[in-house]
């Protein structure tokens, strides 16, 4: 396994609201290694966009987070503000969901590009950085770049704006790219760019990539490793390839099985909602909406533990194994 | 802090979705507790308005007592003291406030109506009506206002025949007239904006597949779906009158209905004067009144304006 | 520019909607029999012909129109004055007074905005808020009223000497240039104007950078690790500017005929004292060329702010 780039441990984070206090994640354990393509599934309030905010830094003041964020080996939670301005844009880099609101509608595209360059490369002349730019967007594939840099987001297509969202987050060269989304607003033909985008990227920079995503499809294709997120824990841990072949989870079956594929003529969701988090169930998340949910299920939560080449948290998985041989 | 109130909307809209928004607004609105305040005040000060012959103490024109009865300060006799021909001014406060709270109001209602069908029209349907009506209300909101005030006032007051049916131009319904010439426009900006607005979204688009007609449309979805923004016009309408009326008031040209009768605009007018010579009373109860009523107004078209639209951004 | 093109036939129209206006609401002639009853009949028709008062609106409009443009203005029916010194000086005046007012309003209308809308729901945010609402809810004229109170009546009796003068531009009989005593005597109308001010553009930017604040965009800027005030000032402050200063340009083209109320109580002469003069007398020579000069400058801010929006948000631009 190449080196440790982004590790997490027991995140927690609680947010002061008006209803109370809502725990949005419940102690969660990360790592991502140098270079490769790490999915996070969840649906949504699973706390998958939280989780990596909080790591960011970017939540408000009424959040309270707790646990260890470590980045290239130095602790990010209550890092000094010069730490955290630091690591922001110039190790790791978070992308989102919307490219249209996520870019100043009045700066131009270069200049937004060249405002990241110079704030973590400062010695750099205008001149280098404005080059540096389109050749940014030449790499994220924005055809005739040079003149493109001076044109302001509205200007571009929803697909054409991810990738110069994805410029700007890789322009330092960022050791992890933090990705929350960044196709569910798109076309599905334009999804399918946008990741031959970031994986091309990931290949070429060595960049680590967290991919957040609800859509398992995103994810049998590009990752490398899967971490399944639920009522705010991880569920479930392995290779896309195991975890798609042989998942141990009730969730992660439930969520593979509500896909469409050959064969299927009816799609089985899941049936059941998420937990309330201002109030969660104090056993696993999940048991109120499992039909192999036991009492010991009920009563307390589980951690994950090593089975077979995954990471699981169901207490019932050996059984749950011999049970599915038989469907 | 929106992002916040975003992310913890996907993990409790389960919980509260059976609130209707009617009533979240209502419990909205009631969390504002100057604008409660200024509703219970406003009703107390309509409720004395009503009853206005049993609430005043003397008539509109009814000195207090035989000379001398000028320029008394307040007083057992006269509460608010008297003006400079002996007439209480507590009583006349509030037929004063009664023909101003009359006028503010008529006036509100007939700029809403007109604005709201304008607004709408012109939105819907956009094209070269919609221009022409934006490019209107944008010069006369644009010109000084009360210039525009008095030389329409004369002008319309001028015209024979419209004078025949509104009444001359000192008359309460003229300036009534006047004033919702002016007031549409306000109103027909907002609703035009919130039309643009809905326009777009996709209930409308279902409504229009379903084959309903333009009418049907603007009646069913697109007025009842700006009855927020409406209401704080017509809220901010209402200080706007009572404050334009004053202010004609004050330079002479308010309403002068003759037998004394007076209205706050006049009374706050005679501040003017009361300055110099030190009768304090005159100038300081009906200015007072005037901004308690603006400022209740004002609470609660602020109030209505959050219940509506609220913007998870107060820190909360 | 095709905007451009259109301010000149809306001048003409407005000014013509104005010509109408003033003539059937001053009655130009009656106001010029009653002030000088014994014109000769020569006289009188002089004076229909010089304004333009022929039967015909149309045709006395661009009669008058004529005599606009070759600046052959008539004098006032009143002591049949020459009407352009007099109109220059108000608008000196007023354009002084006006512009100092905005220009401070303005300024410490956006700083309190700001300081406010970075703390919401904070003890700062409601005091500001509080204020601006006062501010904005008291009608100009009782401001200026207890000004006037204040500063005529009750600080000299106090302190024995009158620190702000409540009317005129220099005291009675004063000639020549005195820029101290110029300013004592624009403190309070401009006090009352920059109150309104404040108020109004406190509550503009405060509301317009808390849109703003909460926009994507701005998490955009802070994960980028640029500093705090680097994302305030060039992404928020930037951002929430825009409507502000377009309803800024707008303000400022309203000035030259909006000062009335203050000019009116504190006798200062200016745009709106010869205004209210020249209206009460129904002096239609004084008036016309007042009403240009108040339409055309609304009419160039319009632009202006047209304008000036296009070139802050570059959503809008269009040609």
């Amino acid at each position: 396994m190449s080196e440790l780039v982004l590790s997490i441990r027991d995140l927690r984070v609680t947010f002061d609201t008006p209803l109370g206090a809502l725990e949005a994640v419940r102690g969660v354990d990360l790592d991502v290694h140098a270079g490769e393509m790490m999915g996070v599934v969840g649906e949504s309030g699973s706390g998958k966009s939280v989780t990596f905010l909080a790591a960011m830094g970017l939540l408000p003041h009424q959040a309270k987070v707790s646990g260890s964020v470590m980045l290239n080996g130095q602790e990010m939670l209550g890092a000094s503000n010069k730490v955290l301005r630091n690591m922001r844009g110039g190790l790791m880099s978070m992308i989102f969901q919307d490219p249209l609101s996520a870019l100043n509608p009045v700066h131009r595209v270069g200049d937004q590009i060249v405002e990241m360059l110079k704030a973590h490369q400062p010695k750099m002349s205008d001149k280098d950085a404005a080059k540096r730019a389109v050749e940014l967007l030449d790499i994220v594939g924005i055809p005739q770049a040079a003149e493109r840099a001076h044109q302001y987001p509205h200007e571009f297509s929803g697909g054409m704006r991810q990738r110069v969202v994805i410029a700007i987050a890789i322009a330092n060269n960022p050791k992890v790219l933090i990705a929350d989304e960044p196709t569910t607003a798109l076309d599905v033909t334009v999804q399918a760019q946008i990741l031959e985008v970031v994986e091309r990227v990931q290949k070429s920079f060595g960049t680590a990539v967290v991919l957040i995503t609800h859509d398992l499809g995103v994810i049998a294709r590009v990752a490398d490793r899967v971490n399944v997120m639920y009522a705010g824990r991880n569920v479930e841990k392995g290779g896309v390839d195991s975890l798609f072949d042989h998942p141990s989870h009730p969730y992660t079956r439930g969520l593979l099985a509500s896909l469409p594929h050959e064969g299927v003529e009816r799609l089985t969701p899941i049936i059941g909602f998420p937990p309330n988090m201002l109030t969660p169930p104090p056993g696993c998340g999940f048991a109120p909406r499992c039909s192999h949910a036991t009492d010991a299920c009920l009563a307390s939560l589980p951690s994950l533990r090593t089975f077979g080449d995954l990471e699981t948290a169901c207490i019932r998985a050996e059984e749950l194994v011999v049970k599915a041989g038989l469907s | 802090m929106c992002r916040m109130h975003f992310l913890i909307r996907g993990f409790v809209l389960t919980e509260f979705a059976t609130i209707s928004p009617k009533r979240m607004a209502m419990r909205r609105f009631l969390s504002h507790k100057a604008a409660v305040g200024s509703c219970v005040l406003l009703a107390i000060m309509v409720v004395a308005v009503i009853l206005a012959p049993i609430s005043a103490r003397y008539g509109v024109n009814e000195s207090v007592r035989k000379p001398p009865n000028t320029f008394l300060p307040p007083q057992k006799l006269a509460w608010f003291g008297t003006d400079d021909i002996g007439r209480d001014l507590y009583s006349r406060l509030i037929y004063g406030i009664r023909v101003s709270l009359i006028i503010g109001l008529f006036t509100a209602v007939i700029s809403t109506v007109i604005g709201c069908v304008v607004g709408a029209v012109a939105g819907f349907r956009g094209g070269r009506f919609d221009d022409v009506v934006m490019r209107v209300t944008d010069l006369f909101l644009a010109f000084p206002f009360l210039v525009a005030l008095l030389v329409i006032r004369n002008t319309l007051g001028s015209i024979g025949w419209l004078t025949a049916i509104i009444g001359d131009k000192s008359s309460v319904r003229f300036i009534v007239f006047l004033l919702s010439f002016f007031g549409w426009m306000g109103v027909a900006r907002i609703v035009r904006g919130q039309v643009l607005a809905l326009k777009e979204r996709e209930f409308i688009e279902a409504a229009r597949a379903v084959g309903a007609t333009r009418r049907y449309i603007v009646r069913r979805h697109l007025l009842p779906n700006s009855i927020g923004p409406i209401m704080v016009a017509l809220s901010f309408a209402v200080v706007g009158a009572i404050t334009a009326e004053s202010t004609l008031a004050f330079f002479g040209y308010g309403p002068q209905a003759g037998d004394g009768a007076t209205s706050l605009g006049i009374l706050v007018g005679a501040a003017k004067g009361a300055v110099q010579t030190g009768y304090w009373w005159i100038a300081v109860f009906p200015c007072f009144a005037l901004v308690l009523i603006s400022l209740a107004i004002n609470f609660i078209g602020d109030a209505l304006r959050d219940a509506t639209d609220p913007r998870l951004d107060r820190g909360e | 520019m095709r905007r451009l093109a259109w301010a000149v036939p809306t001048l003409l129209l407005v000014t013509f909607l104005v010509y109408v206006a003033l003539r059937l609401g001053t009655d130009p002639l009656q106001s010029y029999l009653r002030t000088n009853p014994r014109a000769s009949k020569e006289k009188i028709e002089q004076y229909k012909s010089v304004n333009g008062l022929s039967s015909n609106y149309v045709l006395g409009y661009f009669h008058w129109l004529k005599n606009f443009v070759t600046f052959n203005w008539p004098r006032s029916i009143k002591g049949s004055r020459e009407v352009w010194p007099e109109l220059k000086d108000a608008m000196a005046n007023t354009i002084r007074l006006g512009t100092f007012a905005t220009v401070v309003g303005v300024s410490i209308g956006l700083f309190v905005g700001m300081f406010a809308a970075l703390k919401p729901g904070s003890r700062r945010d409601v005091a500001v808020n509080t204020g601006a609402f006062l501010g904005v809810s008291v009608p100009p004229y009782i401001t200026a009223v207890l000004f006037q109170l204040v500063f005529a009546v009750y600080w000299s009796r106090w302190f024995g000497h009158t620190l702000f003068p409540t009317s005129g531009v220099y005291p009675a009989g004063h000639s020549g240039f005195n820029l101290v005593l110029m300013l004592k005597h624009m403190a309070l109308p401009m006090m009352v104007v920059a109150i309104q001010v404040i108020a109004t553009y406190s509550r503009y930017m405060r509301s317009s950078l808390l849109d703003v604040m909460n926009s994507d965009f701005m998490r955009t800027a802070r994960s980028k690790g640029i500093s705090e005030r680097q994302v305030l000032l060039k992404h928020g402050v930037r951002n929430a500017l825009i409507p502000v200063v377009t309803i800024a340009a707008l303000d400022v083209g309203g000035i030259i005929g909006g000062l009335i109320i203050s000019e009116n109580i504190f006798a200062y002469p200016g745009m709106g004292l010869y205004f209210l003069n020249s209206f009460s007398n129904g002096d239609f020579p004084l008036l016309m060329p007042w009403m240009v000069l108040v339409v055309a400058s609304t009419l160039m801010f319009n632009l202006v702010a047209d304008v000036s929006y296009a070139f802050l948000d570059p959503r809008i631009r269009l040609d």
